[in-house]
C-alpha cells in the first residue's frame, strides 16, 4: 500500500505543469495486483495506482486527456460533475463507443467550472476494481474562503472478491451477503424488553416485515469491504499534516461503489464550503454522511500539538476508513466506536412522504427509539439513520445553500416523476419498474426547466447522478438552493430537482450505486433540439 | 397430451433463451442440492433433491431432479425441465417436462408456480398429467427460523395429490402422502452447510390403506444426515 502512495504521488506531480492554460494529460488503464488486508487480487489501475492521480486542472484550461487501454476489454473513464460536450461524457454506449483493447482515446474539454471533482470508469464494473482519481479544478478567482493547505481524501471500498462474482452471488439469493439477520433469540430479546402492551407490538412487526417479504437488516446489498482513504487502509492509517495555526482544507470524495460513509473528524468541527464543487454558504458541523459519488470540502483548525482521526464510517457500521491529522507523519489518535449497526424501520417503509427537510438536525432526539418505531410518523424516511450522539450537528441537505444564486430561476415547465424500484428477491433494480435494457430515453426539450421528482419506493438509498447537466436540490432555499451532480434519497423519501437543460446530446442519468446502475436503475436521457 | 411435443418444446424454449437475455438480461445461474442418507428399516436409503437455473432476471431455464436409493439401486428418481417466467415480484410461473426414471419410465407434462410467499414462505406447487393422462399434483413449502446466523432451522411441508385411484401404484384419489419435516443445518458458508433432518411422513385416504396393507403401517418417522450446497 505505501509503494503504491508514492506512485500516485509520483504521478500526479508529473501531472501538474503550470504552463499555458491547456495542458495534456496521459492515462493508462491497465491491470494490476494488489494486496489490501493480506488478500491479493488483480485489480484495474490508472498509471498503475488505485486511487489514480489527481487531475489538478485550472478554471479556463483547455484540457486534452490520452487514455490508453492496456486491459484485454474495453474501457472508459468519465469526468463526474464536469459540464462538457456530450461525446466526451465517456459513458459507452451512450456518450461514445468506449475505449478498445490497445486504442488511445482522446477527451478534449474546457474546464468552465471550479472545485473538486472525480473521475472514474464507466465500463462494466471496473470502477468497483479500482478505478476512479480525484480531480481539483482551481478557480479562476480565489474561492471565497481562506485555507493554508489541503488534503484530499478519497474514500474507497475495496472488495475482498471479484465484483463480477459478487453480483452472481446476489443473483443466486440476494442475502447472501447479509449474516446480520434477526434471529429467535433477537425476537425473544425485543420481547422480553417490551412492557406488557407493546409485546404484541414486536410481534407485528415482524409480520409486517414477514408479510413485505422485507428485511430490516438489509442495508447493504455486499459485505467483504476494506475501507481505504487514500488508497491505503484503517492500518495503513493515510496521514494528512498541517502546520500549528494552519486552516486546512480536506476535498471529500467518496469514489465508493457501494459505501455510505458518516464522516467525523473527533474534537474538530468542520466548516463546509463545498457540496460536489459548488460553493455553498459555509456550515460548522461535527459529522456529515457522505452519499456514493457526492464531494463535500471542509475547512478545519487543528491545534498544536494535537492528533486528529479522520474518521469515515460505513453506513452499515461494517467497519470504517481511517486517516490521521498531524503535525508529524505516522502519528495517531483515538478511534471512536463504531456504533450499533442501523436497522430500516417500518417508518422508513410506509408510504414515503418526508423529505430531507424532515431530517432532524442530528441532535436529534430519540434516533435509538426511531430505530424500532413502526408507527409511521413524520420521521418517516430516515429510518435507516444511525443512533447519534447527543448535541452533535450532523449535515443534512436542508443546511445547503448556495453561496451565490444561480442565473436560471424559472419555476420548471413541467414535473418528470422517477420512482426508484427495485427487486430485492431478483436482485435487480429499476426506474418506474422498468430496468434500463427495457427502457427508452427519457427525452427533455432544449431550453426547458424540469423538476425531477425521485420516489424512493425501495428499502435501500439511492445516489442519483445526472450527467451533463446540473440538478438544482429543492431544498426549500429558493434561489439559494444548491446545485448538485449527484442526490441521495432515502428509502420511502421523495426529493424533488429542477434542471435547467441548457446541454445537448445524450446523456446518463443512474444510481451511482455501481451493482443497482449495472442491473438496471439507469436511463438515458435525450436533449431534443438544440444546436448539436 | 404427446409427451414427445413436450420435450420438443422444453428444448425449444430452453435453447431460445440466449437471445432472450441478450436484451439488458444477462445470464447467471444457481444451483442447490441436497443429499442426505439415513436408515429405514435396517436398510440404508440415500436421497436427493436438487434443482437449478439458467437465465435472466425474467426467462430462465430451471431444472429439478430428486430421487432415493437404496442398496446401490434407485428406488425413486425424476427429473423436470422447465421454462420459467417472471409473472410478479415473488412469483414464476413454470411449464415443461418430467420423466420419472425410477419405479418406471413415465413422462409428465408440468405447470407450476414457485416463488416466495408473504412471511417468507418458499413455494413450490405443480400439476403433473402422465403420458397416459394420469393428474397429479405436488405443492411444497418452507421456512426459515435463524438460531444464529448459521444455524438455521427450516421447517417444511409437501404434499401429494392424485385425482384418481391407481391401485397398481397403491395411490388412492385426493391427497394421498404428507410429509412435514424439520432440518437443522449449519452454514459454515452459503455454498457449504451440513444438515439432520427429521422427516414424518403420513399416508391418507385410501394411499393408507394401501400401505397399511403392504407394511402394516401408514406413517414413518425418518432421521436424515446430509448436506446442503449452493453454488
Amino acid at each position: 500500500m505505501r509503494s503504491k502512495l508514492a506512485g500516485l504521488l509520483i504521478a500526479t506531480s508529473s501531472l501538474i505543469a503550470p504552463a499555458a492554460l491547456a495542458d495534456v494529460y496521459n492515462l493508462e488503464i491497465d491491470q494490476f495486483e494488489r494486496t489490501v488486508d493480506g488478500k491479493t487480487l488483480t485489480g484495474v489501475s490508472i498509471n498503475g495506482t488505485s486511487p489514480g492521480p489527481l487531475l489538478r486542472l485550472r478554471e479556463g484550461e483547455d484540457v486534452t486527456i490520452n487514455v490508453t487501454n492496456t486491459l484485454d476489454v474495453d474501457t472508459s473513464l468519465h469526468w463526474h460533475g464536469i459540464i462538457l460536450d456530450a461525446g466526451m461524457d465517456g459513458v459507452p454506449g451512450i456518450s461514445f463507443d468506449g475505449i478498445a483493447p490497445g486504442e488511445t482515446y482522446t477527451y478534449n474539454f474546457t474546464a468552465n467550472q471550479s472545485g473538486t471533482y472525480w473521475y472514474h470508469g464507466h465500463s462494466a464494473l471496473q470502477e468497483q476494481e479500482g478505478v476512479f482519481a480525484p480531480i481539483i479544478i482551481e478557480p479562476a478567482q480565489p474561492d471565497p474562503f481562506e485555507y493554508d493547505r489541503e488534503h484530499v481524501i478519497i474514500l474507497a471500498d475495496w472488495l475482498n472478491d471479484s465484483p463480477y462474482k459478487a453480483l452472481a452471488n446476489l443473483k443466486k439469493r440476494s442475502n447472501y451477503y447479509n449474516y446480520n439477520r434477526r434471529t429467535v433469540f433477537d425476537l425473544w430479546r425485543d420481547w422480553t424488553n417490551a412492557d406488557g402492551g407493546e409485546k404484541t407490538d414486536v410481534i407485528q412487526e415482524r409480520l409486517a416485515w414477514g408479510r413485505m417479504r422485507m428485511d430490516p437488516t438489509d442495508i447493504v446489498d455486499i459485505t467483504g469491504y476494506s475501507f481505504l482513504v487514500n488508497g491505503e487502509t484503517p492500518e495503513d492509517n493515510w496521514s494528512g499534516l498541517f502546520e500549528p495555526g494552519e486552516k486546512v482544507r480536506l476535498r471529500f470524495i467518496n469514489a465508493a461503489a457501494m459505501t455510505y460513509f458518516d464522516v467525523k473528524i473527533p474534537g474538530l468541527k468542520m466548516t463546509v464550503v463545498q457540496a460536489d464543487g459548488q460553493n455553498i454558504e459555509p456550515v460548522s458541523v461535527d459529522e456529515f454522511p457522505i452519499a456514493i459519488a457526492e464531494t463535500f470540502d471542509v475547512i478545519v483548525e487543528p491545534e498544536a500539538g494535537q492528533s486528529y482521526t479522520i474518521f469515515a464510517a460505513a453506513k452499515d457500521r461494517s467497519g470504517y476508513a481511517r486517516g490521521t491529522l498531524s503535525e508529524t507523519p505516522g502519528a495517531e489518535a483515538a478511534i471512536p466506536e463504531l456504533g450499533p449497526r442501523p436497522e430500516l424501520t417500518m417508518a422508513a417503509m410506509g408510504e414515503g412522504h418526508a423529505s430531507h427537510g424532515a431530517m432532524a438536525d442530528g441532535e436529534a432526539t430519540g434516533m435509538d427509539e426511531m430505530t424500532m418505531d413502526m408507527s409511521g410518523d413524520a420521521h418517516s424516511g430516515h429510518g435507516e439513520m444511525p443512533a447519534m450522539e447527543q448535541g452533535q450537528k450532523v449535515l443534512t441537505y436542508d443546511d445547503l445553500r448556495a453561496l451565490t444564486p444561480y442565473t436560471d430561476r424559472r419555476a420548471p415547465d413541467r414535473e418528470v416523476e422517477l420512482r426508484l424500484t427495485g427487486n430485492m428477491e431478483r436482485y435487480f433494480w429499476s426506474i418506474n419498474d422498468v430496468k434500463f435494457g427495457d427502457a427508452g430515453p427519457l427525452e427533455f426539450n432544449y431550453g426547458e426547466r424540469v423538476r425531477i421528482t425521485f420516489k424512493n419506493e425501495t428499502m435501500m438509498e439511492h445516489p442519483m447522478h445526472l450527467h451533463g447537466l446540473w440538478m438544482d436540490l429543492v431544498n426549500g432555499e429558493g434561489d439559494m438552493a444548491p446545485r448538485k451532480h449527484t442526490i441521495t434519497i432515502r428509502p420511502g423519501e421523495t426529493i424533488s430537482a429542477d434542471v435547467t437543460v441548457d446541454a445537448t446530446g445524450s446523456w446518463a442519468f443512474h444510481c451511482h450505486i455501481l451493482q443497482h446502475a449495472a442491473t438496471g436503475m439507469f436511463r438515458q436521457v435525450d436533449v431534443i433540439g438544440g444546436a448539436q | 397430451m404427446k409427451p414427445n411435443f413436450l420435450i420438443v418444446g422444453a428444448l425449444a424454449m430452453a435453447t431460445a433463451l440466449p437471445a432472450l437475455a441478450t436484451e439488458g438480461d444477462p445470464v447467471y445461474n444457481y444451483t442447490l442440492i441436497e443429499a442426505d442418507i439415513a436408515e429405514i428399516d435396517d436398510e440404508t436409503v440415500g436421497a436427493f433433491d436438487a434443482q437449478g437455473w439458467v437465465g435472466g432476471d425474467y426467462n430462465r431455464f430451471w431444472w429439478k431432479t430428486e430421487g432415493e436409493f437404496a442398496d446401490g439401486d434407485f428406488e425413486d428418481a425424476e427429473v423436470q425441465a422447465l421454462y420459467s417466467r417472471y409473472i410478479s415480484k415473488f412469483w414464476d410461473a413454470q411449464i415443461g417436462v418430467r420423466y420419472d426414471l425410477e419405479p418406471k419410465g413415465e413422462t409428465y407434462g408440468v405447470i407450476g408456480l414457485q416463488g416466495l410467499a408473504p412471511y417468507f414462505f418458499e413455494v413450490d406447487a405443480a400439476a403433473f398429467v402422465s403420458s397416459s393422462g394420469d393428474v397429479s399434483a405436488r405443492f411444497e413449502a418452507t421456512g426459515e427460523l435463524l438460531f444464529t446466523q448459521r444455524l438455521i432451522l427450516e421447517p417444511g411441508i409437501a404434499l401429494d395429490f392424485y385425482a384418481e385411484d391407481d391401485p397398481s401404484r397403491q395411490i388412492g384419489s385426493g391427497l394421498a402422502t404428507a410429509e412435514y419435516s424439520a432440518q437443522l443445518r449449519y452454514e459454515f458458508t452459503r455454498e457449504f452447510a451440513p444438515y439432520v433432518e427429521l422427516a414424518y411422513e403420513e399416508a391418507y385416504g385410501d394411499t393408507a390403506d394401501f400401505q397399511r396393507l403392504e407394511t402394516g403401517s401408514a406413517d414413518d418417522t425418518v432421521f436424515k444426515v446430509g448436506l446442503r450446497t449452493m453454488f
